[in-house]
């Protein structure tokens, strides 16, 4: 068994900066990392990002991934990684059971992040496993990640800020996007991102969706209906398009399979993102020495996920006996960060999360 | 308009240029029409002539008597919104970003290209700049028609 | 489908990595996953579904969905989308539930 102060289940945005902190106020901490390399969904963003100074805005992700894993490699006393790590198990005495490559591990700690992020939410239509239909996620790792064209002829579903981002990404990596789709009455994401690929000559179609995806062993064809504004589909509306690819940019949706194995509390409020863990204020979930930071507990940017992870860092090292010297001051700026990030039109929606789940905070 | 479609409409459009006689040296045009958090144009700028505040949600404004069109914001802006313009004599000189493949080259005469990706005429490439600072984003100074003042947003290679 | 060029990215030369993929020799290079270096041949399909025997391929890419598991050196049920590429490694499609055999 091997024993660990901190662990902190994922090595991306959040994972990160929550390491970085609690590495600052002197915890010794353990950072499991599934994929091969650190960064999290960091390592393909090729865009610049958004917010301030503080959170790297300007700075493309994969650059801010650099930093991030820059600012732990400091500490390299402090903070051991594992990478090419599953956690397979989490168990309520905080005993975490790994797997890399054929070998198993135990590691009891007396303190667990989980930032173990979000992941693309799937589709329903006819066809939807066909080789060719791809989350936008998975699109933008063969691109940016592996450097392979994922096809010639794209049509993109949904026009979130990934959709959008990543229609821009596949054009800038030779590959035509055909259009992109949105099943509502408005497009989703940021308008700068919608205006950047109207003025490259991709279309953005509202109230479309897709019907069914067509081919034997993979994609050659869509069909694409209209809606009316009450989501259903309007008769003789039916398009077919020669594709050879389908990228479906719906949404993310927490990844808290970890936390149900341990049984805290969960709830599904579907403003953050789906299932996410009823957290206090200092992140705790409902077993005290477990916390949440980033997209797991609900669904935003990945500036946002930063600060969580150093506010969650932050505290999670002051619970375990070392307090930051610059305690109070990080705390309270930490806090404005986020209040700032989310204090436009866009973080409406987390706020309205974030309020349903004080109802039941506050009920316990 | 622009919800749907991704495209401004003009009056939202001529509603961040100013005074045609300011144009007569190089201003910098901040298409941003939505609150987001974002703030590096304001922060970039070396001359403090585009504010946005403590709240970072808030629009740019450029104050145009301190903006000299040096560009900076053009290639800060996360969602390549901004591009410096000025009118000399008949034609719309303006500084855009750019990052495609391939780099357009001086000399060259590219499609010039508007909001809904159309396009409306000839496009002079007449500087490229990329330096470090830059991060990857090109700087292309392009000159077109002077009509097309409130169209015209970026280039396409012709083909 | 390797990209050569790109306005952002620098994708330097790798060494190959030499693999067998349902016995033929095939290539992949240094940093790939082994779903990213068959995606870079051409290769679509990566398992099947179990009852039906539908086609499926690359659709997460980050080890969630189980469209892309493969027997990989004999090893079934392997995700090949967050596996490392490793020279020799000897890669079939799966087509069942996957059982294990004597190595």
């Amino acid at each position: 068994m091997i024993y660990k102060d901190l662990v902190i289940i994922g090595g991306g945005p959040s994972g990160l900066s929550a390491a970085k902190i609690a590495a600052e106020a002197g915890v010794s901490c353990l950072i499991i990392e599934r994929d091969p390399f650190l960064g999290g969904q960091l390592v393909k963003q090729t865009h610049m990002f958004f917010g301030s100074k503080k959170q790297y805005a300007k700075t493309r992700g994969i650059d801010i991934a650099k930093i991030l894993i820059d600012d732990c490699l400091k500490y390299q006393d402090l903070i051991e990684i594992m990478t090419d790590t599953t956690v397979v198990g989490l168990y309520k005495d905080k005993v975490i059971t790994t797997l890399h490559d054929d070998t198993y591990k135990k590691i009891k700690a007396k303190t667990i992040i989980v930032a173990t992020g979000a992941s693309e939410k799937f589709l329903a239509f006819e066809n939807n496993d066909l080789p060719g239909v791809y989350g936008a996620g998975a699109v933008q790792t063969l691109m940016n990640v592996y450097g392979v064209k994922p096809a010639d002829k794209v049509i993109m579903v949904g026009s979130g800020n990934i959709g959008l981002i990543v229609s821009y990404q596949l054009h800038q990596a030779g590959v035509n996007v055909l259009k992109v789709i949105e099943a509502a009455s408005n497009i989703g994401g940021y308008k700068v991102h919608a205006s950047k690929i109207r003025r490259i000559g991709i279309p953005i179609e509202t109230n479309k969706t897709i019907k069914r995806a067509i081919g034997k062993e993979k994609v050659e064809k869509v069909e694409i209906v209209s809606l009316d504004k009450n989501w259903n589909i309007i008769n003789d509306s039916s398009e077919i398009f020669d594709v050879d690819a389908v990228c479906i940019s719906v949404g993310l949706s927490p990844l808290g399979n970890l936390l149900s194995m341990i049984d805290v509390k969960m709830k599904f409020i579907k403003e953050l993102g789906g299932l996410v863990p009823i957290i206090n204020e200092y992140h705790q979930t409902s077993d005290d020495n477990i916390y949440v930071c980033g997209d797991v507990s609900g669904v935003e940017e990945a500036s946002s996920a930063i600060v969580e992870g150093y506010y969650t860092g932050l505290i999670a090292a002051k619970n375990l006996g070392k307090k930051h010297k610059n305690f109070q001051d990080l705390s309270l700026e930490f806090k404005e960060q986020l209040a700032n990030l989310r204090s436009g039109p866009f973080g409406k929606k987390t706020l309205e999360g974030l309020e349903i789940m004080k109802e039941d905070t506050n009920a316990k | 308009m622009l919800n749907k479609t991704g495209v401004p409409d003009k009056s939202l459009v001529k509603s961040k240029f100013p005074d045609s006689k300011l144009l007569l040296k190089a201003k910098a045009i901040t298409e941003c029409y939505e609150e987001i958090p974002c703030n590096p144009c304001s922060t970039s700028c070396p001359f403090n002539a585009i504010s946005i505040g403590e709240d970072i949600n808030k629009l740019p404004v450029v104050d145009f008597e301190k903006c000299t069109g040096c560009g900076v914001c053009v290639y800060s802006c996360p969602g390549l919104a901004i591009f410096t313009v000025k009118v000399k004599e008949e034609k719309a000189i303006y500084n855009i970003p750019y990052e495609l493949l391939p780099y357009p080259e001086v000399g060259d005469i590219w499609d010039a290209v508007n909001r809904q990706g159309d396009i409306i005429g000839d496009a002079y490439i007449t500087k490229v700049k990329i330096t470090k600072k830059q991060d990857r984003t090109l700087l292309v100074e392009v000159e077109v028609d002077k009509d097309l003042l409130y169209e015209f947003i970026t280039i396409k290679e012709r083909v | 489908m390797r990209i050569k060029e790109h306005p952002i990215l620098t994708f330097p030369e790798k060494e190959k990595i030499w693999f067998s993929y349902n016995g033929e020799n095939v290539f992949g290079f240094s940093g790939d996953t082994i779903a990213a270096a068959l995606h870079a041949l051409g290769v679509m399909t990566l398992s099947h579904s179990l009852e039906m025997k539908r086609p499926r391929g690359f659709y997460c890419a980050i080890g969630n969905c189980a469209s892309c598991n493969m027997i990989v050196d004999g090893i079934p049920n392997v995700r090949t989308c967050v596996t490392q590429l490793k020279e020799g490694m000897v890669v079939i499609t799966q087509t069942n539930k996957g059982e294990l055999y004597d190595i």
